[in-house]
């Protein structure tokens, strides 16, 4: 018998308001499918109203943990815009917090991989490490999640000579820490256990869905943008791109590890061939009217922004495309035929940012061939509208208690 | 003398729903998480980290609430037992942060809940949070 069961939007296995609902054939999930919407902000309106350097800011809070990886997206976007070549000082410096960034990213996401493997003493080891990152991020920039490194034109802070020692004293200590993890998930076998074989995505499907980022290199497929289209300073730098070939939890876990390694090697070749000179240049107020399509490879996977200027102090459109949105129909089809004990793990394999990918699109029917461009005002009209005709008091839920 | 053995164990040990009000940018929860980690240790003054709202004393909010998210985020509420205490935890659940003026969120948790404390920064630092909740507790004794 198939019934129907709904997760969310608040339960304890997912950390955001985010709503699955799934069919079940006793322990099986036949169909599964996503209710986003919770955490929609409005963002790209937000930005249509604000000047290219408020946008900085704005974008940096469009994710509090991948939150340099959308302001260099932005960034570099309005940079090509202006047609500004950044201080060489400035590109290397942030691309040493991108790759920090990448580092704390993966060293949280292992732990949370290793709580929901129910393998809690790991979530505390590597929380424990993320704190050396965290310690390194907030001496550099002054706050441990949103960094505002990032102005048109360079950075905000430069990195002196006691910091580059000092960070790269740690990462002797995170190297250490990082081959143990490695060992520890190639060869624990309770841990092995509980991650091989679950979430399977054959290679074809990962193509065909569109995956991005490790999802994408755990199906055996070697695309990443810092490799087939760099930005900042990745042409200069040599570097491997991970990948596995097991299609499961256990091969994401593996080449979010073996990022870690290489992440350290391109920390350790930055911060010795850290170029002298300034570390920003003056950028103008204005943008003359252009588009631009601007790809980042933040640590879930490829992270788009596309930007339209039309010769003010504020873009026109601001499109953005998180990676977790590109992963969300892999998700799906990961969970189909899958056990519903696997859920939690399945969902966090993705490294899903909910608030990352709240985005608002309306579909309009293309043969009809009419265009609208909603103002502000409208959008909060209809956001009012919309949320006075929710009304829960009428439902009477039953109450346990 | 059942009373004062009720009120001793909510203060020694008050259990901590941590509640993403939607709105926000997971910066704050990640912070949360990383104060109950063992480098800050929240669970030291006997704070536990509970998936449900019927166990819980203490609501960590974070987020600016959504629209969509409001009525959720109010029937969650009523689900804690009394007496319970909310924290909106960062400066979106205090005042709506860069997104103030949205169409879609609300400026700040105050608007739907009574709030009992307040922790600001974009995030807060683990250190604001514990005192945040220390203050909280001093308090209620």
């Amino acid at each position: 018998m198939e019934y129907k069961v709904s997760l969310g939007p608040q339960h304890p296995a997912l950390h955001e308001a985010v709503s699955l609902r799934m069919t079940l054939d006793g322990e099986v999930i036949r169909d599964a499918d996503l209710k986003l919407g919770y955490s929609h902000r409005g963002i790209e309106k937000l930005a249509e109203e604000r000047s290219y350097i408020q946008n900085i800011y704005l974008t940096e809070r469009i994710c509090g943990i991948c939150s340099h990886s959308h302001t260099t997206c932005f960034t570099q976007g309005v940079e090509q815009l202006m047609e500004l070549v950044p201080a060489r000082r400035g590109l290397y410096i942030r691309t040493i917090i991108a790759e920090l960034e990448r580092v704390h990213s993966h060293l949280l996401w292992l732990g949370v991989a290793g709580q929901e493997a129910g393998f809690e003493s790991f979530f505390m080891y590597t929380w424990r490490d993320r704190e050396v990152i965290m310690d390194i991020l907030e001496w550099i920039s002054g706050n441990r999640v949103h960094y505002a490194m990032n102005i048109f034109g360079g950075v905000r802070r430069d990195i002196d000579e006691l910091q580059r020692k000092k960070i790269l004293d740690s990462l002797e200590l995170l190297k250490k820490r990082t081959d143990y993890y490695l060992n520890l998930a190639a060869s624990e076998p309770t841990f092995v256990g509980r991650l091989a074989g679950v979430g399977k995505l054959s290679r074809e499907d990962a193509i065909a869905l569109c995956a991005v980022g490790p999802t994408l290199r755990a199906s055996g497929i070697a695309s990443d943008v810092r490799r087939d289209d760099p930005y900042a300073v990745y042409s200069e730098m040599p570097f491997e791109v991970a990948t596995a070939d097991s299609c499961d939890v256990l091969g994401r876990a593996v080449v979010r590890i073996k990022e870690l390694i290489s992440s350290y090697a391109m920390l350790e070749f930055l911060l010795k061939n850290l170029p002298e000179g300034p570390f920003k240049v003056k950028a103008p107020r204005k943008v003359k009217p252009n588009e631009v399509y601007s790809r980042y490879e933040a640590p879930r996977g490829e992270n788009v922004h596309y930007i339209k200027s039309n010769g003010s102090d504020k873009p026109e459109r601001l499109k953005v495309r998180a990676p977790t949105l590109a992963n969300y129909a892999a998700t799906i089809a990961m969970l189909k035929n899958g056990f519903i004990a696997d859920i939690p793990l399945i969902f966090a394999a993705i490294d899903p940012c909910i608030c990352c990918a709240e985005r608002l699109v309306q579909l309009d029917d293309g043969r009809r061939g009419d265009s609208r461009v909603l103002s502000f005002s409208q959008l909060r009209a209809m956001a009012n509208e919309r949320a006075k005709k929710i009304d829960f008091k009428k439902r009477k839920i039953a109450w346990p208690f | 003398m059942i009373e004062r053995l009720v009120h001793w164990s909510r203060v020694k040990s008050p259990w901590v729903l941590h509640l993403n009000a939607g709105g926000g940018c997971n910066g704050c929860d990640i912070e949360i998480l990383a104060s109950l980690m063992p480098r800050f240790d929240l669970e030291r003054f006997g704070v536990q980290l509970k998936g449900t709202p019927r166990h819980a004393d203490v609501m960590i909010c974070t987020g600016a609430v959504t629209l969509q998210n409001r009525d959720r985020v109010l029937r969650i509420y009523e689900q804690v037992p009394d007496p319970k205490f909310v924290v909106a935890a960062g400066a979106c659940a205090m005042a709506g942060c860069v997104y103030r003026g949205s169409y879609h969120t609300l400026i700040g948790i105050d608007q739907i809940l009574p709030v009992n404390a307040y922790v600001p920064g974009c995030p807060f630092r683990p250190a604001a949070l514990i005192d945040a909740v220390v203050k909280l507790l001093n308090s209620v004794k």
